[in-house]
């Protein structure tokens, strides 16, 4: 689904992503670990085309295509979400009219017309039952005010709404507190079927424990250092990063590409 | 001409100056209280002339070319016929109101729905002549030494409108006024209002302008007053919109009374040329509220220049004004907002403030909130903004599959809803929301 090869990418001159590989196939589950500033977030938003980010060399193909090319808005029409590390207050717009907005843009996109009322009214009680997520906030404008697991929860809530194929979770749970923890990995893993796919990005092993991945990566400064198993995770939160610092150090001075 | 420097040299003026003249043996048989008015009004407009850039509340919008543009002075008309069309374009869906359709300032009851409320009484000003409240209040509240527009007016006024709204009166439907504009050639019209609610008083006036002038430019200098006397209560509405053969100045004076809430929501969209809107709201009474609401979304070459005054006079007094503008294209905006609270008004409340969105390149807005204050227990507040689209929030929008344009309209809606939710009739609303929809495009 995504194939990504030595990408390279800098921001305001400073190279952030130094060459790194990814490949995620449908029905994967792949977390994305490391230390603050290694990069996760800025592999989020190049993926996802925020502006600023210029990619300086490598790849990044979705579905067999230049995701690289594509404007951000045709990206998510693709299949790929963003849920964001800071999503964005907009007071004066209506979570609902946001939604369905986008809904029907992406279905255009597709070919389909726009959902009828009912429709959309009926996608959203479901979805809205599956997060647990209060219709109060639903119809708030959107984020604004919310607490910051409240904004979490909306983007797991967008993300139930908008089905995409790819889904990217920065950080999805700091800030969330056990039982909203709980809820939003329900809802992830009901919401996981062989066509789609999670990148999740986590400071922490706990989300892991719920939202079981195929693979863990441990990205570090710009690239992939280490892949493995779940069990990858356990040993990051009893070790921390330091050893794989030392390792890594060891890599750059050797100058090898660590195999994924 | 007095004064060549604040002084813009016109024909216009020369014919306004004839016109009374001309006119001034009619004005014998009018009210003595009119009489009076326009002939102080006469000896203001001659000491004032139309105000050149050098005028400071005229610094930044430029009158010269819109007054070598040959306008004549209308004239005394016959029943002049309106395309349905016309006026259906002003119209609201689905409100619940009475429509009032005035052509040139007349008032015109054949095109307009009878107003069968008991309490209310709506004629021309010509009609009111004789009503006291007409008497007492008529050309009492502007300073023509400061108006330029509505000296000139008050001295030559031909049409209007009176609306008395008698003590203790609701007025369960609004009253929607739709003023048309038509001429096949370049003329400067000076239509005149005088609004009187009494003693708890209630009602919500809405007001649209249309027109259809075949090309030719109309020049509308448009002159209400407007008395909201003690616990009366008022909503009123300017929706500005049309087409850029219409230049306006629009001067809306309001006096309020003890108790008395006056709250103004004014929406300006791209097309007419000029819309010079001068509001002025005296808080002459204690326990006053006042809100005045504004939206600017400005187009092409638009010019829209909006002057405000909240004048409080007396103690426990409230007024909040929020303007907020959209800057398209070329358009230039101007926002002075004075609000003076004078040293017996304590316990004031006075908050203002203007947020702009400069999208055009070449567009835009100087903004001038002034506060002067001579009393000292008050809390008062002021502020401008300039911005441009968040762009934090338009990639928010995108990265769901928002497309550019349709991103930008939902921030600008966005921008716009602290004014737009403000507005209390859910049918104005939408048509506003609607308004601004099309003005995006
Ligand atoms: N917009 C930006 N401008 C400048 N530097 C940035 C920007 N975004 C990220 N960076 C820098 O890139 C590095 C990686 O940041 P980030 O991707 O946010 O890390 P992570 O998400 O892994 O904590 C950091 O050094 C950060 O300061
Ligand atoms: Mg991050």
């Amino acid at each position: 689904m995504l194939s990504i090869k030595n990408l390279k990418a800098s921001v305001e001159g400073k190279e952030i992503l130094k060459g790194l590989d990814l490949e995620v196939k449908a029905g994967e589950v792949h977390a994305i670990m490391g230390p603050n500033g290694s990069g996760k977030s800025t592999l989020a938003s190049v993926l996802t085309g925020k502006e600023n980010y210029e990619v300086t060399g490598g790849q990044a193909l979705f579905e067999g295509k230049d995701l690289l090319d594509l404007s951000p808005e045709d990206r998510a029409r693709e299949g790929v979400f963003l849920a964001f590390q800071y999503p964005v207050e907009i007071p004066g717009v209506s979570n609902i009219n946001f939604l369905k907005t986008a809904l029907n843009e992406i279905r255009n996109y597709k070919g389909l017309p726009n959902l009828e009322a009912k429709e959309f009214l009926k996608l959203l009680k479901e979805k809205q039952k599956l997060l647990e997520f209060d219709a109060a906030l639903a119809n708030r404008s959107l984020n604004e005010g919310f607490s910051g697991g409240e904004k979490k929860r909306n983007e797991i809530f967008q993300l139930a709404m908008l089905d995409p194929k790819l889904a990217i979770l920065d950080e999805t749970d700091s800030g969330l507190d056990i039982d909203a923890l709980r809820i939003v990995s329900r809802g992830v893993n009901k919401l996981r079927n062989g066509k789609n796919a999670f990148i999740i990005i986590t400071h922490y092993q706990r989300l892991l424990e719920y939202i079981v991945p195929d693979y863990v990566h441990v990205l570090y400064k710009g690239q992939i250092v280490k892949s493995g198993t779940k069990d990858l995770a356990l040993e990051l939160e009893e070790k921390g990063y330091d050893w794989l610092k030392e390792d890594s150090k060891e890599t750059e001075a050797a100058d090898i590409m660590l195999p994924r | 001409m007095e004064n060549r420097i604040t002084q813009i040299n016109s024909s216009l003026y020369d014919q306004c100056i004839a016109d009374y003249e001309v006119r001034s043996s009619l004005f014998a048989a009018e009210a003595p209280e009119v009489g009076a008015a326009r002939a102080k009004a006469i000896g203001h407009f001659k000491q004032l002339g139309f105000p050149s850039t050098k005028v400071e509340d005229w610094k930044y919008t430029n009158l010269v070319p819109v007054l070598k543009e040959n306008f004549e002075l209308e004239q005394d008309e016959d029943i002049l016929s309106v395309k349905d069309a016309v006026i259906a374009k002003s119209k609201i869906d689905l409100l619940d109101c009475y429509h009032i359709v005035l052509v040139n300032g007349k008032y015109r009851a054949d095109l307009s729905d009878a107003v069968n409320v008991e309490g209310v009484y709506l004629s021309s000003i010509t009609d009111a002549a004789a009503r006291p409240a007409f008497k007492q209040h008529f050309g009492r509240y502007i300073d023509l030494e400061k108006f330029h527009f509505a000296a000139a007016n008050t001295a030559l006024f031909r049409n209007g409108l009176f609306i008395e709204v008698k003590r203790n009166t609701v007025v369960e439907k609004p009253l929607h006024l739709i003023h048309i504009t038509t001429a096949d050639a370049p003329t400067y019209f000076q239509p005149r209002q005088l609004f009187v609610l009494g003693t708890s008083a209630s009602i919500s006036i809405i007001e649209s302008y249309g027109t259809d002038t075949n090309g030719a430019p109309v020049f509308i200098n448009h002159v209400a007053e407007i008395v909201v006397q003690e616990n009366a209560q008022m909503q009123h509405f300017y929706i500005q919109a049309g087409d850029q053969h219409a230049r306006y100045v629009h001067h809306t004076e309001v006096y309020q009374q003890a108790n008395s809430l006056y709250n103004n929501y004014k929406a300006s969209f791209p097309g007419t040329s000029l819309w010079r809107n001068n509001l002025n709201v005296a808080l002459d009474g204690e326990n006053v509220e006042s809100h005045l609401y504004g939206l600017y979304l400005a187009g092409g070459q638009q010019i829209v220049d909006n002057h405000t005054i909240v004048d409080h006079r007396k103690p426990h007094c409230n007024s909040n004004e929020l303007y907020k503008g959209v800057m398209k294209d070329d358009s230039a905006g101007v926002f002075n907002g004075k609000i003076f609270v004078r040293k017996d008004a304590q316990k004031t409340n006075a908050f203002q403030q203007n947020n702009n969105m400069i999208l055009g390149k070449k567009a835009v807005v100087d903004s001038k909130p002034q506060l002067e204050i001579f009393a000292d227990d008050v809390k008062c507040s002021h502020g401008s903004t300039m911005g441009q689209f968040n762009p934090d929030a338009l990639f928010y929008l995108k990265s769901r599959g928002i497309g550019e344009e349709k991103a930008r309209a939902l921030l600008i809606h966005a921008f716009a809803y602290d004014v737009t939710e403000k507005i209390p009739i859910p049918e104005v609303q939408s048509h506003i929301n609607a308004l601004i929809e099309q003005g995006l495009k």
